[in-house]
């Protein structure tokens, strides 16, 4: 099934011995970047209320902010969209976020909302 | 990373037609766009548990209380089995984009090594899943509710929640709002009393009701984890699939090994989705 009006990027995607230890040197560094920040996050979300009781609301937030940068991460390194064009980078991520942005955004904003609806009719 | 990406080329040249104009083969372009659209979906779920938790009146569940046992051992150990699961489903990735590279080397025995590792950190991964589940459905003894609507929990030595009553080391612990499996212990004939005066038994989690708290916070973890845990199912089985055709030499013949490629995008997605999923449903 040999094609010629395909052109085959996959091809181009080869590298040599060299670039290969580059680029495995930095999988390893995300690598215990990632376990890093899980290893905090289990510690804060096990520990910190006995050791700092209150102060909680802020502590989720960090959890999201670090989840995001290890979200971040993978989608960049290990998925390689980091080392894609800024057009696929932009199909991909831009419409996504927009939707996903307004659907957090209206569902905190309608739960409120259904929170005061039973907490003051039921 | 080298490649078709990194060449300098003008959009005169890029969307002159004849060409993808993201320097991408259409494989891996669809695999991303599933994955858009798959995000999405988990992207739902975990929105519409938000909403339900962030409306809901009664006291939902906390993650470090419910979810504080590990295989073979007593004690408490709160969050450590989920972070156990989340760095081997990190550590499978990793593995993964090691496969990926070493494709783009021409490597066959270290794609081999790498892809091998992936499926059985999958493998795990799926089983610690299902014992999870298992202690999930099981739970730690369960409650009663009183005829004066007051609560609590049911506790033995032997775990046993069909005749609890009558089982070694039988006593009530006062249940305390919002928390689980904590409060005063109460043993004896007063435990037995309360014992007989219940007007519900609630014990382990199914659809219609759990000892962990509202209705929804079982539906969530059955829907979100099962959902999620299919993936990994999915993920191991296409992983393991493409190690056979690796080991028979087909991408070797093609003259590149993006299948690699692409199962691992897919293989990242499922890392990246458990992300979210431990903090918010675990962390949260």
């Amino acid at each position: 099934m040999e094609r010629d009006d395909i052109i085959e990027y996959s091809l181009d995607a080869h590298h040599s011995e060299e670039a290969g230890r580059k680029i495995r040197r930095k999988i390893w560094m995300v690598t215990l970047l990632l376990a890093v920040v899980t290893t905090i996050e289990v510690a804060v979300g096990a520990y910190w209320k006995e050791w700092f009781p209150g102060s909680w609301q802020l502590v989720k937030w960090t959890f999201v902010v670090l989840t995001l940068i290890k979200a971040g991460y993978i989608v960049a390194v290990f998925m390689h969209l980091g080392d894609e064009r800024r057009n696929i980078r932009a199909i991909i991520l831009l419409p996504y976020a927009l939707f996903i942005l307004y659907l957090v955004w209206i569902a905190i904003w309608e739960s409120q909302y259904i929170h005061w609806v039973w907490n003051t009719y039921f | 990373m080298a490649g078709e990406a990194t060449k300098a080329l003008s959009n005169d040249v890029l969307w002159g037609g004849g060409r993808s104009p993201f320097s991408i083969s259409y494989g891996k372009m669809m695999m991303w766009f599933f994955l858009v659209s798959d995000a999405l979906t988990f992207s739902g779920l975990l929105t519409a548990y938000g909403f339900v938790r962030h409306s809901t009146t009664e006291a939902w569940p906390i993650g470090e209380e419910v979810f504080r046992a590990l295989p073979f051992l007593h004690g408490s150990y709160p969050l450590i089995y989920v972070a156990l699961m989340t760095a081997i489903l990190i550590f499978s990735s990793v593995t993964m984009v090691l496969a990926v590279e070493a494709g783009h080397r021409m490597d066959k025995k270290g794609v081999i090594k790498w892809l091998f590792l992936t499926v059985l950190g999958g493998a795990f991964f799926v089983g610690s899943q299902a014992w999870e589940w298992s202690h999930f459905i099981h739970g730690g003894g369960g409650y009663i509710t009183t005829s004066d609507g007051a609560k609590y929990w049911v506790q033995n030595d032997a775990h046993d929640t069909h005749d609890p009553a009558n089982a070694e080391g039988f006593h009530l612990l006062r249940a305390e709002p919002g928390h689980y499996l904590t409060g005063e212990r109460i043993d004896g004939a007063e435990a037995m009393a309360l014992w007989n005066d219940r007007v519900a038994y609630v014990d382990g989690a199914n659809m219609d009701r759990n000892e962990y708290g509202p209705a929804q916070y079982a539906n969530f973890f059955f829907f979100i984890t099962g959902f999620h845990g299919f993936h990994v199912f999915s993920g191991v089985v296409i992983n393991l699939i493409v190690l056979l055709m690796v080991i028979k030499g087909v991408f070797h013949r093609r003259g590149h090994y993006e299948m690699v490629e692409k199962a691992g995008l897919y293989w990242h997605f499922v890392d990246l989705v458990w992300v979210f999923v431990f903090t918010f449903f675990y962390l949260l």
